[in-house]
């Protein structure tokens, strides 16, 4: 923390001479060693050293694959397909890249959960919120650009989709399209600036991480309770060896379950259609983005409807990119004073319906918005023809026996033809809009209004005593058996 | 008078002359910081080879009746349909009160240098106005309800002459720039 003194004590000679010369030591020492850190953090605080190496991982085997893979619409197919059957080790080495791309997601999604729950956003930590907005686009966009790269049906087609919504924009929109694609459609062109470029951004991740980091540092950690430190003797720990060991478990965890689905289950978080080559000339019948991107698809696909002069795919594009944009703004927007929804006892509802339609969006997102979820009424077949006075007439069957025997009562010159009445379901599409209002009501309205009017419970004095309160509570179970005896 | 600088303080300093200094020196910095850009922004813009190859002549001859050739012009798909007599008719005489987007079969042709139209031969955009999908057509078996192209990703159906006639697609498939060069060879430019 900015107000806590250095405690680094170079001993031997050469500590010394390094420390007055570039005292990196002491920085190391004074950020990972000796910071002082709250007592009561939990598990879902570990998820921060988990997204560091997170990165490593991919840097490293991102590092790895690029020596193997050519960016050529020619063979870059066939490069990753060499890397899976001739390389050694390759099929490891791209499916800890694949798998660590879902993972780093993953780990991301509880880490901003777990911030949004606990308040981390608020006063003095606003700068840190919006250091980690600007790592989650990046990760967004160094996904987008990595998953063009093997050259399949979905990395084309997909890609494909995503450049085409900058056409929704006015004016500009068809000129920033051939702009990015490098030509009239996606090439080798295009093949070759996502890789540069999904090969530079990583670093400046790396590079945006220490800023976070340090916008962490100085104010230090929030906490389960959001009460701030107040006495570093009693409330913290020094981050080594107590969060040092913490974290290094929840590693171990975490990374056990991603090896599960490393060495048993590397394709089932892609698609199977990105395993044939790309072709201009045929479409994969559904193109989904992978599943991390999903709620945002989703936001994209519900507006429907044109507002004014804006037609629904510009607004479609505005939706998407403010359902991040407002992530920008959230410690402006909440005005609850109290940090922790611990002691929001409505705000908590209000935020596990947010996780609740965050995950529901992804669903819509990956299904088709026409599928119904609640069919009102069955199809219905029309049989429709010419009357004998020359205007159209219809009539409609349950059956399809029924309609046939209509349709074959009818003469041939009123030219009757059969067709299939939808019946009028609430679909995927609905859900989407529903939870897509949710999204936004929840910052745009519940939070900034909820500040005001909810009666929050009351905050513990200090992080030593809220733990002191819940260990004297067990202890008195304890104690009571003892005094027994 | 020569000036000690560490009288500086009571020194005239002509302030908007320095001032003028620092504008100037910032503007010069920041065109050319400006013009440095430009490359490095304008690279991104298609090559000229890529230019270069966004036109393409196609022998419309080879085209068997009945069926259609796809060709990629710059990546992007193009059908050159030859059109049986049946097909030419219904193209023809289609209703055009019921249809998306409105449009006579023979606006969507180019004459050829004789001055004549052929109606046998279609020329459109391979990319449905939907969401830019590749309709299946004579060679993927399925010609949807109209007898033209049917797109597999949400259904939209196009009749003989490439018009929107059912689902989602909400205009017909353009006609592109394209001029004959002989009786049997079209030029088709994006």
């Amino acid at each position: 923390m900015s107000g806590h003194q250095s405690t680094y004590d170079p001993q031997t000679g050469i500590e010394k001479w390094i420390d007055a010369r570039l005292p990196l030591p002491r920085l190391v020492y004074d950020s990972f060693v000796d910071f002082p850190t709250p007592k009561n953090l939990n598990y879902w605080y570990t998820f921060g050293g988990i997204l560091a190496l997170c990165l490593m991982t991919q840097i490293i085997t991102g590092i790895v694959l690029a020596m193997h893979y050519t960016a050529s619409v020619d063979l870059a197919f066939a490069s990753v397909e060499r890397i899976m059957r001739d390389v050694p080790y390759g099929w490891l080495l791209r499916y800890i890249h694949a798998v660590g791309a879902s993972f780093f997601f993953l780990a991301v999604y509880v880490h901003i959960f777990r911030g949004l729950y606990y308040g981390s956003y608020k006063a003095p930590r606003e700068v840190l919120w919006i250091l980690g907005c600007v790592i989650f686009l990046l990760m967004m966009a160094t996904a987008f650009l990595g998953y063009m790269l093997p050259w399949g049906q979905m990395s084309l087609h997909g890609a494909n989709v995503i450049i085409g919504l900058f056409g929704a924009i006015p004016l500009v929109g068809e000129s920033l399209q051939t702009w990015l694609m490098g030509g009239p459609s996606i090439g080798n062109q295009t093949l070759q600036r996502f890789f540069s470029l999904h090969y530079l951004l990583p670093f400046v991740i790396a590079g945006v991480v220490i800023l976070h980091i340090w916008a962490l540092h100085v104010p230090g950690n929030n906490n389960p309770t959001g009460v701030e430190v107040q006495d570093v003797k009693k409330d913290t720990v020094p981050f080594h060896p107590y969060y040092t060991v913490k974290d290094a478990f929840a590693i171990v965890v975490f990374f056990i379950v991603f090896g599960a689905f490393v060495f048993y289950a590397p394709n089932v978080l892609g698609h199977a259609d990105n395993y044939i080559e790309a072709n201009p000339l045929v479409t994969p019948a559904h193109i989904v983005p992978e599943w991390y991107l999903l709620p945002f698809y989703a936001i994209l696909r519900a507006i429907t409807f044109d507002i004014g002069p804006i037609d629904a795919k510009l607004l479609g594009v505005v939706a998407m990119f403010a359902s991040i944009g407002v992530l920008f703004v959230l410690p402006w927007l909440d005005t609850s004073k109290v940090k922790s929804m611990r002691y929001r006892p409505v705000a908590k509802q209000f935020f596990f319906g947010f996780v609740v339609a965050c995950l529901l969006l992804g669903w819509c997102g990956a299904t088709n918005p026409d599928n119904p979820i609640i069919k009102l009424g069955s199809d219905q077949l029309v049989v429709s023809h010419t009357d004998a006075n020359g205007l159209p007439a219809s009539a409609t069957f349950s059956e399809y026996e029924e309609a046939k025997a209509h349709m074959e009562a009818l003469p041939a010159e009123s030219a009757p033809s059969m067709g299939i009445q939808v019946a009028p379901a609430f679909r995927f599409l609905h859900l989407g809009q529903i939870l897509t209002l949710y999204y936004f009501a929840y910052f745009l309205v519940i939070l900034p209004v909820l500040g005001l009017r909810e009666q929050p419970k009351e905050e513990p004095e200090s992080i030593h005593k809220a733990i002191l309160g819940s260990h004297s509570q067990s202890d008195d179970v304890r104690l009571v058996p003892a005094a027994a005896e | 008078m020569s000036t000690d600088i560490a009288e500086n303080d009571n020194v005239d300093v002509d302030e908007e002359r320095r001032d003028f200094i620092h504008i100037a020196t910032g503007m010069t910095a920041a065109a050319g910081a400006g013009l440095l850009a430009w490359p490095f922004v304008d690279q991104m813009n298609p090559a000229s080879d890529t230019k270069a190859a966004s036109s393409l002549d196609v022998d419309v001859s080879k085209v068997v009746e009945g069926s259609e050739i796809r060709v990629l012009i710059g990546g992007k798909p193009f059908f050159i349909r030859h059109r049986t007599a049946a097909e030419i008719a219904s193209a023809q005489s289609a209703n055009l009160s019921g249809m998306r987007d409105p449009e006579e079969d023979a606006d969507r042709l180019v004459p050829t240098p004789s001055g004549e139209v052929n109606p046998s031969i279609l020329v459109i955009s391979g990319a449905c106005t939907h969401l830019g999908c590749v309709p299946v057509g004579p060679g993927g078996g399925n010609l949807g309800d109209f007898g033209g192209w049917y797109c597999p990703c949400h259904g939209s159906h196009y009749d003989t002459s490439g018009r929107i006639r059912k689902g989602p697609a909400p205009s017909n498939l353009p006609v592109p720039t394209y001029r004959y060069v002989s009786d049997t060879v079209v030029n088709i430019s994006l």
